[in-house]
């Protein structure tokens, strides 16, 4: 065989697979138990732990948004009232979203994930400012108790988007859940700036931007809306306050004020903020399609600037949730046209994961089946995105559960599906040990169908007029609702059922060892747990986070197959290089 | 088998790049290497100085933000009711505002000053410089608190507070909403500014600061200069609108 894909080296390492696979053991020291004890952990600035803390902090909140959730269909079940008032309703589903959107998916794969694996992917000992990392999540906790404090003392009814005037006239505690709103912007602008810091400085030596991995530039794009549109929502949040404490006339349409400039601020703040909740999951899917398919990405470079567009576009359309909201026709028109572009750089990065899949050797471990899962259903949320862009469509189907249906498509369908794809990868990497493959393909059986069934249902549901924000309906409506119903109670036991093997698993499961998916990012080279600083030498980068055309690693070894080729002169060694320069190998775990 | 060692022949380019490309030794595991203000997870004291001042910029573009979110409602209302905020301009004391102006901009400058007295090593002059500015701050604010005093006596106030009888043109209080919002965020910042400098003159009297290790000081300076600055853009467009 004489095809070298690559240039020849100037000293070709002879190679061999390795024979015998050593049983992995859990290092002695990692950063879980050095320093122990718990004020070790109160003052931390290890970005692992900070990032564990938050993960525990968002998942208790996604529990109890998910159950506000589940009574809010249960009441559904039947057209007449169940078990709830209209008001009680009303609060419900303004807790459930504000829940979800603030003090869940926000932080979720940023401050979770992203601070966990961002600073090892690129090879340095912690984010730029540890202590701000730490203040962020102290923040986070101060902001969420002002929400929770909102529910205990009355709760708000106004709908996770505060819409003046109803939020500053209808009594309830709006002023806590506002105030907690915008201090924990401060926390989502902390991460931001540390996120940006992180990224131009502390990369490793010959870590170059367009060798980072995706993950990577989806978090700095994320990043960068944070930190340009939360002080945006910030001041609205506060002139909000003052307009509903001092009376203060600038959303009061009595005094001279304009309550749909509170729209404009809010979207001006809130459509980006979709790209900061859907962006770092594209970002775990660009890895996890790679490293599950050991097959270099497609379209790197498009990927990498697709992220920095959307950031781009996402500040020119925020008009397109104000439809209908008396805004002019010809800002109506711009709107609509923008918010068609978003659909480009989003296409870019599907075709390029599908372009990636093709011919990878592809492994249907749970991480992979929920990229495959997310690609499924992000495609649909996004698609039906364009339907609402469109002007006229969007006339008909604004307010109804078509748009319900929309964003949980993109929300739950694109972001949950990608933070559950990259918590059952980076899994083994966080505690040392593996989930159970077999529990963990069940749930993911039930999270689908169950998440399908529920909110599949509900765009016809819209289409055929359904309102949403409504705790009754009309009888016709009844068979949808209540098939939408069962859906999220599959989709809550599949929940229910992840929780209790992830777990299980943090003590018993089996020891992962350094790299179980023979991933290439750096992160994979150091021990599961790493070590409280991460690298004990500065990284080296020998390949690229996606050169799995040319390199197999396990954590301990590393083979360069045309290296290989080279000394061997044939193609024997077993490694499945197939001469027409797609190879294809697969690591045995 | 082959360890990455071995294999390291297989280097990268390092092109463009404005990560710190420093040797292996120098990262080292950093513990116990280099001087008492380098963090562990930086290579250098270059390396920590510049990922400092990156950060406060990137800090200072959310300040902007926040207040242009103030600007926008400016914008927005006065070109909606213009004969009203030109109106209304005129029961502001512009000798009052241009004095505080001038306050601001003599404390920026004395926060300059202060920075490149450490810069040289001078720390008695840098804390006296540092001293001057803090009190022009507080100056400043005793000429808003006599502005404000004026005002609440008047019943120049936002929204429903709203009972001056002076004026013409319709819900004049709206310019007092975003006149006493404007200038009521610009003096918490003009609190903090103060106590950050504080912080670092604390630090100053302590010897932590030399011609080697500045940053704070030199962060202090910077967060000022841009208080200074939105009072710069606030100062013309509520006292002298023409
Ligand atoms: C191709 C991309 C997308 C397009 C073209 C798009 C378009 C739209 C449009 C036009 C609306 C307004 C519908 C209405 O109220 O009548 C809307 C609503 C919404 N979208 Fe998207 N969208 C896209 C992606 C996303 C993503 C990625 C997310 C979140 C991760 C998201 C979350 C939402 C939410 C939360 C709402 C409803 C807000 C509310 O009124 O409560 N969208 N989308
Ligand atoms: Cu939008």
């Amino acid at each position: 065989m004489s095809i070298y894909t690559e240039p020849i080296r100037q000293t070709p390492a002879p190679t061999a697979r390795p024979t015998v696979r050593v049983k992995p053991v859990m290092p002695e020291h990692h950063y879980l138990n050095s320093p122990k004890g718990i004020m070790s952990w109160i003052y931390t600035v290890d970005h692992k732990r900070i990032g564990l803390m938050y993960f525990f902090a968002i998942m208790m909140f996604f529990t109890i948004g998910g159950i506000f959730a589940l009574l809010l269909r249960t009441e559904l079940l039947h057209p007449e009232r169940d078990f709830m008032t209209a008001r009680t309703y009303n609060q419900f589903f303004t807790l459930h979203g504000a829940i979800m959107v603030f003090l869940f998916i926000i932080p979720s794969i940023p401050a979770a994930l992203g601070n966990f694996v961002l600073p090892l992917m690129i090879g340095a000992k912690d984010v730029a400012f540890p202590k701000l990392n730490l203040a962020s999540w102290y923040v986070y906790v101060v902001g969420s108790l002002f929400a929770v404090f909102s529910i205990v003392t009355g709760g708000v009814e106004t709908g996770w988007t505060f819409y003046t005037p109803y939020s500053t006239t209808t009594n309830g505690s709006v002023i806590s859940m506002t105030l907690g709103v915008f201090i924990l912007g401060f926390s989502s602008i902390f991460t931001g700036i540390n996120f940006i810091v992180t990224v131009h400085k502390l990369r490793a030596p010959g870590m170059t931007f367009f060798k980072m991995p995706l993950m990577v530039w989806a978090l700095y794009a994320t990043a960068i809306i944070q930190v340009l549109a939360t002080p945006v929502l910030g001041i609205t949040m506060v002139l909000l306050i003052l307009e509903r404490a001092l009376g203060i006339g600038i959303f009061d349409p009595a005094m001279g004020g304009d309550p749909v400039l509170y729209q404009h601020f809010f979207w001006f703040y809130s459509h980006p903020a979709v790209y900061i909740m859907i962006l770092p999951g594209m970002g775990i899917i660009s890895e996890l399609i790679s490293a599950m398919s050991h097959k270099k990405i497609f379209g790197y470079t498009p990927i990498a600037y697709s992220s920095l567009g959307i950031a781009l576009i996402s500040f020119l359309v925020w008009g397109h949730h104000m439809f209908t909201s008396g805004q002019s026709e010809l800002s109506a028109t711009i709107f609509s046209f923008l918010t068609f572009l978003v659909g480009i750089p989003s296409g870019i990065k599907v075709f390029n994961w599908m372009a990636t899949l093709y011919k990878g050797s592809i492994s249907f471990a749970a991480p992979m089946l929920y990229t495959l899962t997310f690609m499924f259903t992000f495609t649909i949320g996004g698609l039906t995105g364009i339907f609402l862009g469109a002007l006229s469509v969007d006339i008909h189907l604004h307010d109804t559960y078509f748009v319900v249906a929309h964003f949980h498509y993109v929300m739950m369908g694109g972001t949950v599906m990608a933070f559950l794809g990259g918590i059952h990868y980076w899994w083994p990497k966080i505690w040392g040990r593996m989930y159970d493959e077999f529990w963990a393909k069940i749930a993911c059986a039930f999270v689908f169908v169950g998440f399908n069934m529920t909110f599949f249902t509900q765009f016809i549901l819209g289409s055929k007029g359904m309102p949403r924000r409504y705790y009754s309906y009309l009888d016709q409506y009844q068979p949808l609702h209540g098939f939408s119903s069962i859906g999220s109670y599959i989709l809550g036991l599949g929940f229910v059922v992840m929780a209790v093997y992830l777990i299980h698993s943090i003590r018993n499961g089996k020891i992962a060892g350094k790299n179980p998916w023979g991933a290439l990012t750096l992160e994979w080279t150091i021990s599961s747990p790493p070590p409280t600083h991460n690298f004990d030498e500065t990284p080296k980068l020998i390949y690229g986070a996606y050169d799995y055309d040319r390199v197999m690693t396990d954590g301990e070894n590393i083979t360069f197959k045309d290296v290989t080729t080279v000394s061997n002169g044939d193609d024997h060694n077993g490694n499945g290089h197939n001469g027409n320069g797609s190879k294809r190998a697969k690591i045995e775990n | 088998m082959n360890s990455p060692d071995t294999a390291e022949t297989v280097s990268v380019k390092t092109g463009d790049n404005d990560s710190h490309d420093h040797s292996a030794e120098g990262h080292g595991n950093g513990h116990g290497h280099g001087p008492a203000h380098l963090q562990h997870h930086f290579t250098d004291s270059e390396q920590q100085a510049d990922s400092a001042k990156l950060g406060m910029w990137v800090f200072l573009v959310t300040e902007i933000l926040l207040f242009g979110g103030l600007f926008c409602f400016y914008a927005i209302y006065r070109a909606w009711n213009p004969e009203m905020f030109y109106n209304a301009h005129k029961v502001l004391n512009v000798q009052l505002g241009a004095f505080n102006t001038v306050v601001l901009i003599t404390s920026s400058l004395t926060m300059a000053l202060a920075i490149r007295s450490v810069q040289m090593n001078k720390n008695t002059q840098a804390l006296i410089n540092m001293g001057i500015t803090i009190a022009l701050a507080g100056v400043f604010l005793v000429v808003k608190y006599f502005e404000y005093e004026h005002k609440f006596h008047e019943g120049q106030l936002p929204g429903r507070w709203y009972s001056y009888e002076g004026l013409q043109g319709t819900n004049p209080h709206i310019f007092f909403s975003i006149y006493f919002a404007a200038t009521g965020l610009h003096a918490i910042h003009i609190i903090l500014g103060m106590s950050f400098i504080a912080w670092v003159m604390v630090r100053t009297a302590k010897q932590e600061f030399s011609s080697i290790y500045y940053t704070p000081v030199e962060m202090a300076g910077l967060y000022w200069h841009l208080v200074d600055l939105i009072w710069i853009y606030l100062f013309p467009l509520l006292y002298l609108i023409g």
